[in-house]
């Protein structure tokens, strides 16, 4: 908090009011703050700390699998790594990162609102989230778990060693932070709109953020639920699962299913939302087909919740169900081609400039791309009888997780970033990160679908030899990754001290978040805004010549 | 090293063009969206002087048409993806029926002569191989890159996997559901034979009794013959001619008696009651091992169908 502290100093907000971050020094001001912006600064801390952990549990994944045998001698270590890289990468960082984090950040002052609907509810999110996550580390930590984040039972239930209860008590409390801040968002969203914020004037980021919310608030409580039965099971020995004492193990496949499938979308929509918004900053227009894009995201969110039966397709559910999972999986590619045409409609006679944020959400559109065309191959079931549990499937949802969540992450801090901090960060080295994060990226996972063609299983500490070199590539890229994941925190934060000051609207955006100063004051606006345009009511290509 | 895969089994080259029928048709649209982005931001870069000309038009039709286009092609390779998988789902009637158990962290692989392999499964090529498999603790999978075949092996009940080899030769067979620490050490091979060395085998490794053999010594001992006889059918239904036939049950539907419904009724005989009998069985559930459930299906099943197929 120190750093806050000498920043506030050297940070005078142009209208005499003090910035958000100059708002109250101490800790106290910090941690009982229900301010939306500075709870985004303690979940963006928060989350930072989580990435790098889940990062370091990958870096050694692929240092045991340079070498067939398996560089870490131990099988139990490498199990116990992978379930601690998916357990915080999927619930304490990709769930929080954009929609909670940036969302938090920047929803308010979309909508022309001075804060959330709830700023309380908002500030014991946070504290059930790290409530949540300590638990979850502490069990990782103190002797960990190894059933996978999937926990499938009955390994998981009667099994496995380890502190699997701790972990999914972890994940339950989590889970709660997810539902408030869901519902904070969806209230907030309803009521608190500026006067003349209709829904069709609404950012898309806020359209993708409300499916996030619906979603959140849907399906987390069938994940709590599961977990409780599993806790129940492995404690009491209550016959849900396992069936030695009378229970289903496909009953847990298809409830952790239907939460786990819809989360991959709480995951994405947010990043979609983030491109929507910068690919028309950045090429000077309007985004192609509003209306289209903007109930896709509800149509992914709706959809979402009748297709998890294909991650079950030789997993013992009936012929029957496994057909039309497949067909409905077809289904909610739609609306997602959908975006991805009316993104380069956008860029179509645009002025496009390169900055570092536009790089990432064009490096988005390639990489969600390809997530989204190898997720066909597993939707199609004889594809799949060959694909599933292998190398592919991490591939694939590595393309959409990674290349695509954590690219619209990055792309959204760097976008948003002079408005949060109130600094311009080294533009340069902010596009060289993420050239580089796409290069490595390609490099550790494009070697993968191979793998899994070729037929090498998940989770395995060792492999047959004909497999090294593919995976000595993988490894490879992951070193550029993790380097290119690196820079941001060293620049990000060098710009903190030493970054020219922002202007209110350093990219000449539309949107009311550019019309505050950078850093926005506490109240967000002086005036509340009264919203008279549409949120990309940029100069129309051919009538005028814009900003240079 | 090696970037190509073997095509062992009768479906693995109809499995290698469905995927590259995916991997063309992926290829074509990551060429239009790579392509179009780059043009674009190329030519519509912002210090690019070119004449924008007027406003891009919002063509619906023309992003309705895109849309339903790329739909259609990747509709042709579901139902094509979907009648592999039916045909996979369904073993023909004559295929050769070979029992698998599941533990951590090995394969047991019962042949129908009494022949048993741990970690190996040795099968003859050209003839259709029907694998029931079931796990003794948690859930595994049986997954032969070489075939293009998968199939989660549970606890508590048969699951079954078919292929075809058509092609002699040692193949990996690994485990591909996290199963524990052992995971990775799951893996094993099966060895497709020529006839010949197939009867060889079979001759080499066989032992004094059949897998039905060993299943009618069970069939006494756990005292099943005292009610289940050929000589009355007070208490119990005889169980000769009763393999795939259909059986009336006490609710009034019927179900086929095959490979699972048999089980089931071993170890839960009062959830399907066959009509006309009162539920006196007891359950052996936790008394008979997965090891002997098999042997006793396969002596039930050497009785004999009164329907033959």
């Amino acid at each position: 908090m120190s750093q806050t502290a000498a920043l506030n100093e050297r940070i005078a907000s142009p209208l005499g009011r003090p910035s958000y971050l100059a708002d109250g020094v101490t800790l106290k001001s910090w941690l009982l703050t229900t301010d939306h912006k500075r709870i985004a600064i303690l979940y963006m801390i928060s989350i930072t700390v989580f990435f790098f952990l889940g990062g370091s549990a990958a870096a050694l994944i692929r240092y045991n699998l340079i070498v067939p045998e398996g560089m870490l001698r131990s099988a139990e270590t490498y199990d116990r790594l992978f379930t601690m890289h998916g357990v915080i990468m999927v619930w304490f960082f990709l769930v929080p990162a954009v929609p909670v984090t940036i969302g938090n950040f920047v929803l308010p002052l979309m909508i022309g609102a001075h804060d959330l609907a709830f700023p309380k509810i908002n500030l014991l999110s946070w504290y059930l989230f790290i409530a949540g996550g300590a638990l979850a580390l502490y069990a990782l930590f103190a002797g960990g778990v190894d059933t996978g984040w999937t926990f499938y039972a009955p390994l998981s239930t009667d099994y496995a060693e380890g502190n699997v209860v701790l972990l999914v008590t972890g994940i339950f409390v989590s889970g709660f932070s997810s539902i408030a801040t869901g519902l904070n968002f969806i209230v907030t969203i309803h009521r608190l709109r500026a006067p003349g914020m209709t829904w069709y004037r609404m950012p898309i980021f806020l359209w993708s953020l409300y499916s996030t919310s619906v979603i959140m608030v849907l399906a987390t409580p069938v994940l709590a639920i599961t977990l409780l039965l599993l806790a129940f099971e492995r404690i009491f020995h209550v016959g849900v699962f396992d069936p030695r004492i009378g229970g289903d193990p496909l009953l847990f496949q298809h409830m952790f299913w239907f939460y786990s499938h819809p989360a991959v979308y709480i995951m994405i929509l947010p990043g979609l939302g983030v491109v929507s918004e910068i690919i028309p900053a950045f090429s000077g227009k309007e985004l192609f087909g509003y209306k289209f894009v903007a109930w896709c995201s509800i149509a992914i969110a709706v959809i979402g919740f009748f297709v998890w039966g294909h991650h079950m397709f030789v997993a013992g559910q009936s012929l029957y169900a496994s057909v039309v999972f497949s067909m409905l999986s077809y289904f909610v590619a739609v609306p997602s081609a959908i975006k991805v045409f009316n993104w380069l409609g956008t860029l179509h006679k645009g002025y496009i400039r390169f900055d570092a944020p536009m790089l990432y959400a064009l490096g988005f559109i390639g990489l969600f791309t390809m997530g989204g065309l190898t997720g066909l191959f597993l939707a199609a079931l004889a594809a799949d009888v060959h694909l599933h549990d292998t190398y592919f499937v991490v591939a694939h949802f590595h393309y959409i997780m990674v290349g695509g969540m954590v690219s619209a992450y990055f792309g959204a801090l760097h976008y948003w970033w002079p408005k949060i901090s109130g600094r311009i960060y080294p533009d340069m080295i902010a596009r060289a990160a993420a050239l580089l994060m796409f290069l490595g990226f390609n490099l550790t996972f494009f070697p993968q679908f191979i793998l899994g063609y070729l037929g090498m299983p998940r989770r395995y500490h060792s492999y047959p030899p004909e497999f090294q070199v593919l995976h000595v590539l993988s490894s490879a890229g992951a070193t550029i990754l993790a380097v290119a994941y690196l820079m941001p925190l060293f620049y990000l934060t060098w710009s903190l001290f030493r970054g020219a000051g922002a202007p209110a609207n350093p990219w000449d955006a539309k949107g009311l978040e550019w019309q505050t100063p950078s850093p926005p004051f506490t109240a967000n606006f002086a005036v509340t805004p009264v919203v008279t345009e549409g949120p990309y009511a940029y100069p129309t290509p051919g009538t005028s010549q814009p900003h240079v | 090293m090696k970037f190509s895969l073997a095509e062992a089994s009768a479906n693995a080259a109809e499995t290698d063009y469905l995927i590259a029928g995916f991997v063309a048709v992926s290829a074509a649209v990551l060429a239009v969206v790579f392509g179009l982005m780059l043009f674009y931001v190329v030519r519509y870069r912002h210090n690019s002087p070119i004449d924008r000309g007027q406003i891009a038009e919002r063509s619906f039709r023309f992003e309705v048409s895109w849309t339903a286009a790329t739909l259609l092609i990747f509709f042709g390779l579901f139902i094509w993806g979907s009648i592999m998988y039916v045909r996979l789902y369904l073993p023909p009637s004559n295929a050769l029926k070979i029992y698998v158990v599941a533990k951590q962290w090995m394969w047991k692989a019962e042949h129908a002569g009494g022949q048993r392999e741990i970690d190996t499964l040795h099968v003859p090529v050209n003839k259709p191989v029907e694998l029931v498999m079931t796990s003794q603790d948690v859930i595994h999978d049986f997954f032969v890159p070489a075939f293009r075949v998968k199939r989660d092996v549970l606890p508590g009940q048969y699951e079954t996997l078919w292929f075809r080899a058509d092609e002699v030769g040692t193949y990996h067979l690994f485990c591909s559901q996290l199963c524990g620490t052992g995971h990775a050490a799951m893996i094993g091979s099966v060895v497709v034979l020529s006839d010949p060395d197939y009867a060889k085998w079979l001759a080499q490794n066989g032992t004094s009794d059949t897998l039905a053999q060993d299943g009618k010594q069970l069939f006494i001992r756990y005292g099943c013959s005292g009610c289940h006889n050929d000589h009355g059918t007070v208490r119990a239904p005889s169980l000769v001619g009763l393999y795939g036939s259909p059986v009336p049950l006490s609710n009034g539907t019927t179900v086929t008696a095959d490979d699972r419904y048999i089980r089931d009724s071993i170890l839960q005989p009062r959830s399907r009651i066959v009509a006309s009998y009162a539920p006196v069985m007891p359950s052996f559930q936790g008394v008979i091992s997965e090891g002997d459930l098999l042997k006793l299906v396969a002596y039930i099943e050497s009785l004999g169908s009164e329907n033959p197929p």
